[in-house]
């Protein structure tokens, strides 16, 4: 359908293939991209699939509710374009997105 | 924490606040405490429960409604598995109407722990998560039971002294005063894990948090054994007395820590990178000392997590090893699964038995009504054992089980373990080390075991180890 970007911590980028309708956690750990540890499984209780969202995409991810501003309120390296990648829903809207990861996850 | 108040509220509560910031805490302890004892003379006081040890019946041998799965001998007694598997089958959520902590319902399985973990806005953590209400006269306000947004505020407030980035710059300490503790074990010749190793460890590593005095860490292994042990709130068996003085010692103790760090912070000093330096360093919480509540709520909380969790799952390792012998042979042929291995440790131990909610509204779980007011506990324990989500038998310590970390030991939803990264660092940093030293750990006898409905842990255990070769 399209292609992402991650983008690690240390500048290592990873291009990975999307299926619409899958969520962006998943297709992370699909393409066992490091840094994604996404411990509840995507249930947005844990905060552990934490990205940045490259500013250009930001608004093309969509809104984020109370739980997952709940959540990402909880990680001291959250970032003015954080978002749960397990709550972020794949389209093709969102062929060519960027995200990078943060250093750590909470 | 409500000290003075039920003697005076609500005439001057308006003195109170004013008083609560000049007189300093541990006399308000103090205070309280010999206004328990009036009211305990004249029959005021609520009745604390009395837990006498004897054998239990083989939960087949009960009816459903007579299961008590709050019963603080459970644990050690070896039977808590066959009582929660029952329940799981066949009542997955189970209402216990008379219990010594009162009427409560258990919720026994992971998806259903889950809901319950998740949804804030159907179940309250107010007003404590034990099965039973804190001790009369000394009720902390501690954010883990609060609700957002309160607790959001609190929390953010501390959580940067265990964020993972700043861990990372404590890793060589933490490994050096590992490395120290395992070099000075003596080898060939038993001796007690629970008190040389994972107690030690444990101090160590809260005296480094909090810069207390090294000398005297085990009183914060102390202080945290007697909080979490009140018979009212877990079936322990702390006394009343002992409960007032390690209250008050601590509220003296961490006072002047913390004026002595406002001082010197107001010298122009670096005061260095532990829990009292941040929160003097950050705008919301640099006057906390002035709100006693809060002040006390968040010392005890930091020192509870960071004590009985770490140091069970310290021994709870050493015990699964033993008992799965064929999963230390797996671990010495590949060190590389200490990470993965860490997180298990901390499944199959489960620390913490439970966290406690209230419903806030009517809701439906499983078949079942759960009332608004009722009590909800919800049982890692028992879902960290729950055959529905692990799929390979979940009862075994396989130290390369997949999935693991999706265990409920750290909770999940907005009040997830603050100090996760830190648990898991210090734990993978100990196998590490204990991996270059010795070739083998046995455990001697059956370990002993803490009365508790709450705290799953272990106060002695026998081990003898042997060198590499």
């Amino acid at each position: 359908m399209g292609r992402i970007t991650f983008i690690e911590h240390s500048g290592t980028a990873h291009v990975v293939e999307i299926e619409a309708g899958q969520s962006l956690m998943q297709a992370a750990v699909d393409n066992g991209i490091p840094g994604i540890d996404a411990d509840c499984g995507g249930a947005c209780a844990c905060g552990t699939c934490h990205v940045i969202v490259d500013e250009q995409w930001i608004d093309a991810t969509g809104g984020i509710n109370a739980d997952e501003q709940g959540m990402l309120g909880l990680t001291p390296e959250i970032t003015d374009t954080s978002r749960l990648s397990c709550q972020v829903t794949l389209s093709e809207a969102l062929d060519g997105l960027i995200v990078r990861l943060p250093e750590f996850q909470m | 924490m409500r000290i003075l108040s039920p003697l005076l509220e609500p005439v001057i509560q308006p003195v109170l606040n004013k008083a609560t910031s000049i007189i300093p805490i541990h006399w308000q302890i103090k205070g309280a405490h010999a206004f328990q004892h009036v009211k305990h003379r004249i029959g005021k006081d609520r009745p604390v429960p009395v837990f006498n040890e004897t054998p239990l019946p083989d939960v087949s041998t009960l009816a459903l409604e007579d299961i008590d799965l709050s019963n603080p001998f459970l644990y050690r007694q070896g039977l808590w598995r066959s009582y929660f598997k029952r329940v799981r089958d066949e009542c997955p959520v189970h209402f216990q109407k008379a219990s010594p902590f009162g009427p409560f319902w258990s919720v026994t399985r992971y998806e259903d722990i889950m809901f319950v973990d998740t949804r804030h806005d159907l179940f309250s953590a107010e007003p404590i998560i034990s099965i039973g209400p804190q001790p009369e006269g000394l009720e902390i306000e501690t954010f883990i039971a609060m609700d957002p947004p309160k607790h959001d505020l609190q929390r953010q407030a501390v959580q940067g002294v265990v964020a993972p980035k700043n861990l990372a710059q404590m890793e060589a300490l933490i490994r050096s005063r590992t490395a120290d503790v395992l070099d000075h074990l003596p080898v060939d010749e038993p001796f007690d894990w629970v008190q040389k190793v994972s107690v030690e460890l444990t101090s160590r590593m809260l005296a480094t948090l909090f810069d207390f005095p090294f000398e005297q860490r085990h009183k914060l292994a102390y202080w945290s054994d007697v909080a979490s042990g009140a018979p009212e709130s877990t079936g322990g068996n702390a006394n009343s007395d002992e409960f007032f003085k390690a209250a008050a010692d601590m509220a003296q103790q961490m006072s002047s820590l913390w004026r002595e760090k406002e001082a010197r912070k107001a010298a122009g000093e670096d005061t260095g990178f532990d829990l009292i330096s941040l929160l003097l360093a950050n705008e919301d919480t640099r006057d906390m000392i002035n709100r006693p509540m809060e002040f006390m709520g968040n010392m005890v909380l930091l020192i509870i997590g960071g004590n009985d969790t770490t140091r069970n799952s310290m021994t709870g390792g050493v015990l699964a090893l033993n008992q799965f012998p064929e999963e230390f042979i797996k671990l010495r042929e590949k060190p590389e699964l200490i990470p993965n291995m860490v997180s298990e440790i901390i499944r199959w131990q489960t620390p913490l038995a439970y966290m406690r909610r209230v419903a806030r509204q009517d809701v439906t779980l499983n078949g079942q009504t759960i009332k608004q007011g009722d009590k909800v506990v919800m049982w890692y324990a028992s879902g960290n054992r729950d055959e529905r989500a692990f799929e390979e038998d979940p009862d075994r310590f396989i130290i390369d089980r997949k999935n693991v970390r999706k265990h409920l030991s750290f909770g999940f939803g907005v009040h997830r373990c603050m100090g996760n990264r830190l648990a898991e660092m210090q734990l993978r940093i100990l196998w590490e080390e204990i991996m270059k030293r010795f070739e083998h750990i046995e455990v001697l006898d059956e370990p002993e075991y803490v009365q508790s409905n709450f705290v799953r842990g272990y106060t002695r255990m026998q081990v003898k180890l042997t060198a590499q070769t």
